[in-house]
């Protein structure tokens, strides 16, 4: 073992350790200097967490997307982003005409659950059909034109959303019966944030559910390793893969009603950024892995709302939450100099390579 | 086979460019503009263009103010001076490179007289040489930047006009509401990285300062941003007594959204600029809309009401910002100075001076437009000066004028 | 039996699909925004093709799949076909007069319904529209009756004329631009679209034109050819090539150059990504990063502003901001030297990103300009000429291409080059065969770094202003398509991908709010059709016999681009 760690040490490894070792100095030099200034109070740091954590959540669900499709297909569905706006985009008339019914405020379990139907439903549909026209002609093709055809229809599928409904944006209606908040330990939490936080973990569970103990996980699983073989196994390859997608088109839906309990506006443009974030959580977490994926959300959540003033305030840099996806991105780069396969990634092995 | 071809093409083509020679008559006009004149035959159109963002993440900007620029078009019924209008144009991509290819385009086709535009002020940055040495006029309805219109910068270029608000307009505005009508001395800005923004804070923070205030914090948010926590927490930690934010949507919805559960900014006064005086503001916003200033121009009023009405049959929405009125003012000054100078043959041809066309422009006086009484100077401002503060209320749309009070009904 | 209701079934399926695209084109605004822009004036709009193309092209669609072509049956299947696509807008619209659509979707306003029933009462006007659908179809099928040769002259002659239509407005930019001779072409166009003679002409021009060719055999001609005439024709027409590249300016005038140049800087970019990615293997999502790096520094050295740093002149600017990409490029390169395939992706598209941020934020302002960016950024100059215009930067861009291109033709078959290919294939086994992985990484980021870093230093001086704006992941995107659509690998694909993919946009630009929307469903048929890229390695293809080269080829290339992160 000894020996193979010599061998394979090399004066670039050590200059690529030496690079993360001065990020990871500057991280803490700057944490340290911050919390000495003692400039926020640790309630702030608390509040920061939570809603931290809510907005991970949210990445979280669509992550799934993400992830889900790359282990089945080794493939970045870059349209996942649309699949995502399209949900939310399209249920908001429901929540909207729900709302000046009066019956949101009435029952809105009910409502809720009328708005996640159509919105999933719609982010399913859509899912399906890129899977159809997009993907599935060009399964033998080479690995980078699934890509392409997926930022075509990603562009197409904006123009189109905005052709139905808009450029402007919609806002959603509040939910009086989430208008709730407890006061925990010197702050405020919100019955939304707790509702996306509790959301985002019921649904990895489902999907890792899915994935681990349903026959059709199993196939999924089955597919993921090797396709022609599961083909000769009996399974169905086509119908997995387009179940695959329904999945994670469902649970983009999905995220977007939740994303709207915590940002309640809709436009036609709002999948872009949350889906590069997705898509970074996804492979920060290690691509292809449900739980990495919800990690990794998590931990991209959390760098955006507490790393700026963690991180920057101590070392006099103005406007701080203007470099946040910096932040996010130089400690990206810095997991995965020491974790090549992102933090829950399966090592590539030699013989795999 | 070729060679016949070839023939009968020569043919035609000669043909053709005898039958033009004899189809000019001896025209009783002589043009003596010192930049030309655009000739409008009988039954040609009068082409107008937009140069505006309607497409990509700013799109909402430029189509609202395309869309009033429609509204404008089917108020005048479609016609200047009898002539057709047409209009159409190019998405400049609220980006200089953007504003260079359209404005590029545009200056290559002759036929146009005047250019609804620019969205950004970078595109004008970019493309106003272009638009410039073409021999056009320009009207902006949304672009804010101060030195498009500062005689002594380099890119205040001869035929340009807008009618938004110069940021010093309304950044000074916005600081003596604040300083002096709200009496309020600490003060804190976002922008989003837009030159809109940077620069109208900018402003705001100079003028605040002049007047006696203190400015805690300037500082930024990204366009596309949700959560805001962490610039909201660095706000609170100067306790400011108001936020200026002169951003757009969504950013702005969710500043206001989280700023009410932000801890230590629960009462802290909020104030945006025209940039979200929108009724998707109110929607997305929800309850937490109550008490944010706005300020704009002093649109409302009967004719306002109209337009709008007109703009939600025609567009099948609410408006989306306030350039619309901007826009539309825009296209109605163009028209009023074309027909002002153009000079109408018996057969119908019309001949429009290009330079007198842009002095007529800037002679512009006591326009009645949406926005007010507008009044265009040399260097191309034409807003009225006048510069509105609304309040917000949760679930009534349009916001309530208070400032300056003279104007209060 | 099984056949026969198999087709009846296709033909219901591409009816309902006709029916349902014209449907989408309608209800996103495309078809009432160009409603009143003619292709022929006073006969055909754009409007009328957004609607009535899908029908027709369905319905030869119905009647390919036809076993036999008997005419009855396909003018029934072309018919059934056309006619479904009608009834599904005109379910549509009866419909909306029963709901109001609007109120969700909203495009569908009266205008839009009046256009579709034209202008006429409602059970009239839905009528006009099925029979005007059925005779899509019918003729459609009218047309697949007709000789092979006669079929093909006449759908190019319809092509041609409803494209010059189309692009009427650019057409006749260029042509304003050419003095006294712009008479004898400006009679061809109305005030919109073509005029009904002129397009009769040009139909019968191109018919006519096209049924001739058809005629000629162009392989056994060229086969006739001696092969000192070969030489010549060769030769010939790499000249006229040649010449008609330095003329391009002048005689299409500033927008078709402005065209160029934003495609020619595409292409420089394509170049160094190519190398990157098509040869060593490498995804790059973060390719604009040093796209910026290259303009920030031209614009930091030679603004004539107070943030700018020396004032120097652009040529001394020039080799500084090249080192400074090409340094950007090795210093990326070396903490990411153990990431593969998506996980490098990732982080490029991070220091893309990062690269942005850092130049939008209000931290390096004082340096960078942040939000106000850089502008009055030096030209360059020759002797005592200023390259000021897009026509007069074009040559100073095609240099640059000619000796971009120049350097990647020679590093493709060099030993660096054959050592990328290895990585891309086996980073294992070509690091077994003696390859130093560390330094042939970095020399491909370098490599691609100094093309980015030369495009960034182009568009600078261009458009003489830079914000940060203007380098979003959409440009890393942008270019990463383009060699993909060329053909991975490939430099001939770069040339050919970037026209595409840059010029297509800009040649859409009049259609403003949908160029987008156009533009994905362009890039999705593009690469549905042809997966391997339009202009795919010309080595491989001469590798293979020409007459197979059309399966064999893509076998081959997926071995090849299957895997690049590997």
């Amino acid at each position: 073992m000894l020996r193979t760690w010599r061998q394979r040490i090399t004066i670039t490894d050590i200059f690529i350790w030496l690079i993360g070792l001065a990020i990871a100095a500057l991280v803490i030099w700057g944490t340290i200097a911050t919390l000495q200034q003692g400039k926020y109070p640790g309630s702030v740091w608390l509040d920061l967490t939570i809603k931290g954590l809510a907005l991970g959540g949210v990445y979280a669900l669509i992550a799934m997307g993400y992830t889900m499709v790359y282990g089945i297909l080794k493939m970045i569905n870059f349209a996942h982003s649309e699949v995502f706006m399209s949900g939310p985009f399209t249920a908001v008339f429901v929540a909207i005409g729900l709302s000046k019914s009066g019956f949101l405020n009435k029952q809105p379990v009910i409502s809720l659950a009328l708005i996640l139907l159509v919105s999933a439903g719609v982010s399913t549909l859509i899912a399906i059909l890129l899977e159809r026209i997009c993907y599935r002609p060009l399964r033998n093709a080479p690995r980078l034109v699934p890509l392409i055809t997926a930022i075509g229809a990603s562009f197409f599928l904006q123009y189109v959303f905005r052709g139905f409904y808009g450029s402007g944006t919609y806002g959603y209606p509040d939910i009086k019966a989430l208008d709730h908040s407890w006061t925990v330990g010197g702050i405020q939490i919100y019955a939304t944030q707790v509702v996306v936080i509790i959301g985002a973990i019921v649904m990895m569970l489902i999907l890792f559910g899915i994935v681990q103990w349903t026959k059709i996980g199993k196939a999924m699983r089955a597919v993921s390793e090797d396709k022609e073989a599961s083909e000769l196994m009996g399974i169905n390859v086509d119908r997995i893969i387009v179940f695959t997608f329904g999945l994670g088109g469902a649970s983009a839906g999905a995220a977007g009603i939740l994303y709207t309990l915590l940002y309640p506006v809709v436009t036609f443009y709002m999948g872009f950024f949350p889906g590069i974030k997705a898509f970074t959580a996804a492979v920060l977490g290690g691509i292809g892995n449900v739980p990495g994926a919800f990690l990794g959300s998590l931990i991209l959540g959390l760098l955006e709302s507490v790393g700026p003033n963690l991180f920057l305030t101590g070392l006099g840099i103005p406007s701080p939450s203007q470099l946040k996806d910096a932040i996010a991105f130089i400690v990206l780069v810095l997991i995965l100099i020491f974790r090549p396969t992102g933090i829950l990634g399966e090592r590539i092995s030699k013989d795999k390579a | 086979m070729y060679k016949r071809l070839l023939i009968v093409i020569s043919a035609v083509a000669i043909l053709s460019m005898l039958l033009s020679a004899c189809g000019t008559k001896a025209s009783t006009y002589t043009c003596t503009d010192s930049i030309g004149c655009v000739k409008i035959g009988p039954t040609d159109p009068i082409h107008i263009a937009y140069m505006l963002v309607v497409a990509g993440p700013n799109a909402a900007l430029g189509t609202d103010s395309r869309n009033g620029v429609e509204i404008a078009i089917d108020d005048a019924g479609g016609k200047i001076l009898n002539h057709d209008i047409k209009f159409d144009g190019e998405d400049s991509a609220c980006s200089a490179d953007g504003g260079q290819a359209a404005a590029t385009k545009l200056a290559a086709d002759p036929t146009i007289i005047a250019v609804i535009g620019t969205s950004c002020s970078s595109e004008a940055r970019a493309g106003e040489p272009l638009l410039s040495a073409a021999g056009f006029v320009t009207i902006s309805p949304s672009n804010t930047a101060p030195d498009l219109t500062d005689p002594s910068s380099p890119n205040h270029y001869a035929g340009y006009f807008r009618t938004a608000h110069n940021d010093k307009i309304q950044g000074k505005a916005a600081a003596e509401f604040a300083y002096n009508f709200l009496h309020l001395t600490k003060a804190a800005t976002i922008h989003d990285g837009s030159l809109y923004a940077s620069s109208l804070v900018q402003v705001f923070a100079d003028n605040f300062k002049q007047l006696g205030g203190t400015i805690t914090l300037q500082t930024s948010v990204t366009i596309g941003q949700t959560d805001m926590s962490s610039v909201l927490a660095d706000l609170a930690s100067g306790s400011p007594e108001l936020i200026y934010f002169p951003i757009f949507m969504p950013e702005g919805a969710f500043l206001i959204d989280q700023a009410r559960t932000t801890p230590g900014l629960e009462n802290t006064k909020l104030m945006v600029a025209d940039g979200l005086y929108s009724p998707d503001v109110m929607n997305a916003a929800g309850a937490s809309v109550e008490g944010v200033y706005v300020s704009s121009p002093v649109v409302q009023g009967a004719a306002y009401d109209t337009f709008v009405a007109k703009y939600t049959a025609k567009f099948g929405t609410a408006p989306i910002n306030i350039f619309h009125a901007h826009a539309y003012d825009g296209f109605n000054i163009v028209k009023a100075a074309i027909e002002k100078v153009a000079v109408v043959e018996t057969d119908g041809t019309i001949y429009i001076p290009r330079q007198a066309l842009r002095d007529a422009m800037a002679a512009t006086a006591n326009f009645q437009g949406l926005t007010g009484v507008l009044t265009c100077n040399v260097s191309g401002d034409c807003a009225n000066p006048i510069i509105g503060v609304y309040e917000y209320h949760t679930g009534a749309y349009p916001p309530i004028l208070i400032w300056p009070t003279e104007y209060v009904k | 039996m099984k056949n026969k209701s198999s087709y009846w079934a296709k033909t219901l399926q591409n009816g309902l699909i006709g029916g349902g695209i014209s449907l989408l084109l309608s209800v996103v605004g495309l078809v009432l925004a160009f409603g009143k822009t003619y292709i022929i004036s006073g006969v055909l709009t754009m409007a009328q093709v957004f609607v009535l193309a899908p029908f027709l092209f369905e319905a030869t669609q119905s009647i390919r799949q036809l076993p036999s072509k008997e005419p009855i049956k396909t003018l029934l299947v072309g018919g059934l076909t056309g006619l479904l696509g009608g009834a599904v807008l005109a379910l549509f619209i009866l419909i909306n007069n029963f709901i109001n659509i609007r109120s969700v979707l909203i495009n569908v306003s009266p205008d839009l319904v009046n256009l579709l029933t034209f202008h006429l009462p409602l059970v009239a006007g839905l009528l006009a529209l099925l029979g005007i659908s059925l005779v899509v179809g019918l003729v459609a099928a009218g047309v697949f009756m007709l000789p092979d040769r006669i079929r093909g002259a006449l759908s190019q002659a319809v092509m041609v004329v409803v494209l010059v239509g189309l692009f009427r407005d650019l057409i006749v930019t260029v042509i304003l631009h050419w003095g006294w001779v712009q008479y004898a072409f400006l009679w061809i166009f109305a005030q919109s679209g073509l005029t009904i003679i002129s397009a009769l002409l040009l139909f019968a021009l191109v018919g006519g034109l096209g049924y001739w060719s058809a005629g000629r055999n162009r392989k056994a001609i060229a086969a006739n050819r001696t092969p000192r005439q070969q030489k010549v024709v060769r030769w010939g027409t790499l000249g006229v090539l040649g010449l008609i590249a330095l003329l391009l300016p002048a005689i299409l005038g500033s927008y078709f150059s402005e065209i160029l140049d934003n495609v020619g800087i595409y292409i420089l970019m394509g170049l160094g990504l190519n190398i990157v990615v098509g040869f060593a293997g490498l995804l790059d999502l973060g390719y604009v990063a040093f796209y910026a790096i290259g303009a920030y520094t031209l614009g930091m050295l030679t603004t004539s502003e107070a943030v700018g740093l020396l004032h120097l002149s652009f040529w001394v600017a020039l080799p500084v901001a090249l080192v400074v990409a090409v340094a950007a490029g090795v210093i990326l390169g070396l903490p990411i030297l153990r990431l593969r395939g998506d996980y490098l992706a990732i982080v490029t598209l991070g220091f893309g990103e990062i690269i942005r941020i850092v130049v939008l934020s209000d931290w390096l302002k004082p340096l960078l300009g942040g939000s106000e960016g850089i502008q009055r950024i030096g030209k360059p100059a020759i002797g005592g000429l200023v390259l000021a215009n897009q026509q007069q930067l074009y040559y100073l861009i095609l240099v640059c291409i000619l000796i971009a291109g120049f350097i990647a033709i020679r590093l493709k078959d060099s030993h660096l080059g054959r050592s990328w290919m290895a990585l891309r294939e086996d980073e294992d086994v070509a690091e077994a065969m003696g390859i130093n992985k560390v330094t042939t990484k970095l020399l491909a980021f370098a490599m691609g770094a100094l093309f980015s870093g030369l495009g960034g230093v182009l568009f600078a001086t261009k458009v003489g202003s830079i914000y940060p704006q203007s380098f979003s992941f959409i440009v890393s995107i942008n270019i990463l398509s383009l060699i993909i659509v060329g053909g991975m690998g490939s430099i001939p694909g770069v040339f050919v991908g970037g026209l595409a993919l840059v010029g297509l946009p800009l040649l859409l630009s009049q259609f403003a709010d949908f160029r987008y929307l156009i533009y994905g469903a362009v890039l999705v048929i593009m690469m549905l059709r042809k997966p391997e890229g339009l202009a795919p390695e010309a080595r491989r293809r001469l590798e293979l016999h020409e007459d197979d080269a059309g399966p064999g080829l893509q076998e081959e290339l997926q071995t090849v681009t299957k895997n690049p992160g590997r």
